[in-house]
């Protein structure tokens, strides 16, 4: 009987791909193992093996189809002595799957969630660029790339070390063609040994060079995580003003989508406790492009926390040879008058949702994106809340000494006059991170547990 | 002072002797009288001593040229005064003074110098090997042909970070010298009940690090093979490893009860061992100075010391507002 074969899922978090190449064509034998086609995410390049031994029936989906979905049906594998007149015609369904090269759409969503995210966020009231900036459209992973590639051009000292950070291209496409352009003395693949390695780089640092640090994942960096706290935060202190630490541990932080409790952590409220330390986690790409190139040049050690699910989504960047956005300062993503909703990393998308949808009820949100955690812009969030008298924070981490609980404290000790109703934090929930999809989406704070929180202190 | 006809046989000149002598006496008159401050209340809280360890550092520092970096633990006093830091700057921290090198906030494990390249003074066993081999990872990609010394004990020799550092270390070839200053005893457990191999140089082997034993307590041996792990790193063969047999007379700290190993077990280290005595009777023995030349030297030492001492004493606690600086660089 003839079986189709599906566009396959390559990675936790692909929903779509692109069909580059073909290595086979109508009427070939090929057998479990061969290669059938290339294709490519958002990510890398992969090669699909069959999995059955038959002939290529049909192929349904063209090379050079991008955005091609998941599971959509790409080739009919015939048994032997079957004929390819057998075949029906591909499904309407499936060529529909295939889309022209400029109507691609970069936007990618967490596959649990219901809501599609717009892919462009409307204008900030609070811009970091003058008016009438030319904007480009660009994901937050290209973002990345480019502000540790610019700043990799003007200082010399600045390199980037990692586990598959130089051949591979990055374990998530991150440092894409940054090999290519620095070469292989500033661009260093290391074993993989977190503890050793965040030494190395905080050493190098103590006599010249600056060092970009990538984790794989900062589930990794609890292997280095003495170094980043005893060796980076607290030597400018020890040494009495003497050495200064300028280093930039970065990498993934916090869930991606099934893979498991130990992947799956955010280390928001670890990191923002520690003196010595900064910590910068970017929503936008525009944030995180101009708050990396503050980090890289920042004397001291930053933890820059990114979030695999944004780095395929696209934003507007100012397109400005040198754009940096400093630390401390919140942006305002919305302006509101019954509530402040504050967050910081992929809990915006959250905060942003929940603040359309109850825009539809009549509720206006004012939504505070914190982009630092330390310095921590509490001054904006005061100020808001003197204005909206309520607050919900939203956070995917755990809810005991969350973010959100240092928020609910700095308004109690500095707004409580303000404040007309308990302030609530919507975090994820106080449980190891599962891996049935059902229990996952549970575990991470939704759209929906926002808006009902809101509706509390509203009252509504 | 220094007899030219006696170095054929030594190779090492009578001013070398005497200098390395008089560099081991401060090192050993400052630890005592480090102890005696400690006793008075005037030192507080961990301080660890390097007496009988004193021709480690001293040896290696002859051996090493300027600009070349050292890293340690937090027996560190030693390292501090060879590499030529102020003993009243050293002391003062000790004290917890705002003369100190660190103005009184790191203490006697967390004092740095940026000026005679010491990158301290680190309180977590075996966390300054990467960072060591990390200085080194520097001094290569600046090309700036200088070596890292890398100390670190018997104790820190199983920790797991020291062997991912051998690795980098050895797979990019960096101008890293690994010390292990294996005094015997980590606290109090001694090498033999922690360590399922106790010749600490060949733990290299699996990564190609070419290593070797050294007698720790003889200046000129301790130097001699610095120069040849020196010479191995600057000719960008990567790293060496060096262990240096010691042994240290006092407790781990000021707070040992030194159960662990007998009375006599150190007595007989000091009595035939000593690092001092041994360079003090190649002095008297090649006659390339007097008792009363090295009495003079015993007296200039403790008045350095002494003065340390004073300095330290006298010199103001850190204004409270110091608290809240050096916390961030200014960006």
């Amino acid at each position: 009987m003839a079986i189709e074969i599906l566009m396959p899922a390559l990675s936790p978090t692909m929903e779509e791909g692109t069909l580059a190449k073909w290595l086979v064509k109508e009427g070939d034998t090929v057998q479990s193992g061969d290669i059938l086609a290339e294709i490519e995410t958002d990510k890398a390049t992969m090669e699909f093996e069959a999995v059955d031994d038959g002939i290529i029936g049909r192929i349904l989906v063209p090379e050079g189809s991008e955005g091609v979905k998941v599971n959509t049906p790409i080739a009919v594998l015939l048994e032997d002595g079957e004929d390819a007149s057998a075949v029906p015609a591909p499904a309407s369904s499936a060529a529909a799957q295939t889309v022209a090269p400029a109507e691609q759409s970069q936007t990618t969503t967490r596959p649990t969630e219901p809501a599609v995210v717009p892919a462009t966020a409307a204008p900030a009231p609070t811009p970091d660029w003058p008016d009438g900036t030319e904007m480009n459209e660009q994901s937050v992973r290209e973002a990345l790339r480019d502000a540790m590639a610019e700043e990799m051009r003007r200082d010399e000292h600045v390199y980037l070390m990692g586990e598959e950070v130089a051949q591979y291209q990055g374990a998530y496409k991150v440092s894409q063609g940054l090999l290519e352009e620095f070469g292989d003395r500033r661009v260093i693949d290391t074993p993989i040994t977190e503890q050793g390695f965040t030494g190395v780089g905080i050493g190098s640092s103590f006599t010249g060079l600056r060092p970009i640090i990538e984790f794989m994942t900062f589930n990794f960096a609890m292997q280095a995580i003495d170094q980043i706290i005893n060796s980076a935060a607290k030597t400018l202190y020890m040494s009495g003003g003497q050495l200064n630490v300028p280093v930039v541990f970065r990498g993934t932080n916090g869930a991606a989508a099934r893979v498991g409790a130990q992947h799956s952590q955010d280390y928001a409220a670890w990191y923002a406790q520690i003196p010595g330390l900064k910590v910068a986690m970017p929503y936008s790409a525009a944030d995180a492009k101009g708050l990396l190139k503050t980090a890289i040049r920042d004397p001291n050690p930053v933890v820059f926390l990114e979030n695999e699910m944004l780095y395929g989504r696209s934003f507007e960047v100012p397109a400005l040879d040198d754009f940096t956005i400093p630390f401390g300062k919140a942006r305002i993503w919305r302006e509101g008058q019954d509530v402040t909703l504050v967050s910081f990393g992929i809990g915006m998308q959250y905060a942003l949702e929940a603040a359309d949808k109850l825009a539809e009820e009549g509720i206006s949100a004012e939504v505070i994106d914190l982009r630092t955690l330390r310095p921590m812009d509490t001054g904006a969030v005061v100020r808001s809340v003197m204005k909206t008298n309520r607050c919900v924070t939203v956070e995917e981490g755990w809810p005991v000494c969350s973010i959100g609980n240092h928020i609910s404290a700095v308004l109690m000790q500095q707004a409580f006059d303000y404040l007309d109703a308990p302030v609530i934090n919507c975090t994820g929930k106080d449980v190891p991170m599962p891996y049935a999809a059902n229990l996952e989406k549970l575990a991470l704070v939704t759209t929906e547990e926002v808006i009902e929180a809101v509706k509390s202190v509203t009252y509504k | 002072m220094a007899a030219r006809k006696n170095s054929k046989k030594t190779t090492v000149s009578g001013e070398e002797l005497l200098k390395y002598y008089r560099e081991m006496l401060l090192i050993r008159r400052f630890e005592e009288k480090a102890g005696q401050l400690y006793g008075m209340g005037l030192i507080g809280g961990f301080c660890h001593l390097y007496i009988g360890q004193e021709a480690v550092v001293v040896g290696l520092e002859a051996a090493a040229e300027d600009g070349d970096e050292r890293i340690t633990s937090y027996r560190d006093h030693g390292h501090m005064l060879a590499c030529g830091m102020d003993p009243k700057g050293v002391m003062a921290e000790l004290a917890g003074r705002a003369t100190g090198y660190s103005k009184g906030k790191g203490g006697s494990m967390h004092m740095f110098s940026r000026e005679k390249n010491f990158y301290g003074g680190n309180g977590i066993v075996g966390a300054q090997v990467p960072l060591g081999t990390g200085m080194a990872f520097a001094n290569k990609y600046l090309e700036n042909g200088r070596v890292s010394f890398t100390y670190f004990g018997d104790g820190a020799a199983n920790q797991g970070q020291v062997y991912e550092s051998f690795n980098m270390a050895e797979l990019w070839q960096l101008p890293v010298v690994y010390v292990i200053e294996n005094n015997q005893y980590a606290m109090g457990t001694a090498l033999r009940r922690a360590s399922s191999t106790p010749e600490l140089y060949t733990r290299g082997e699996a990564f190609n690090i070419p290593g070797e034993a050294v007698d720790g307590m003889d200046v000129l041996a301790v130097k001699r093979a610095g120069e040849k792990a020196v010479a191995h790193c600057r000719a960008g063969k990567g790293p060496y490893i060096l262990e240096m047999k010691t042994y240290r007379y006092r407790g781990h700290s000021m707070s040992d009860p030194a159960k662990y190993r007998s009375r006599d077990e150190v007595q007989k280290m000091r009595e035939e061992h000593d690092p001092i005595d041994h360079i003090r009777s190649l002095i008297l023995k090649g006659k390339h100075a007097t008792e009363e030349d090295l009495k003079a030297v015993d007296k200039d030492v403790k008045a350095i010391v002494n003065e340390a001492a004073e300095f330290a004493r006298t010199s103001p606690e850190p204004a409270p507002e110091e608290l809240y600086k050096d916390i961030y660089a200014e960006a």
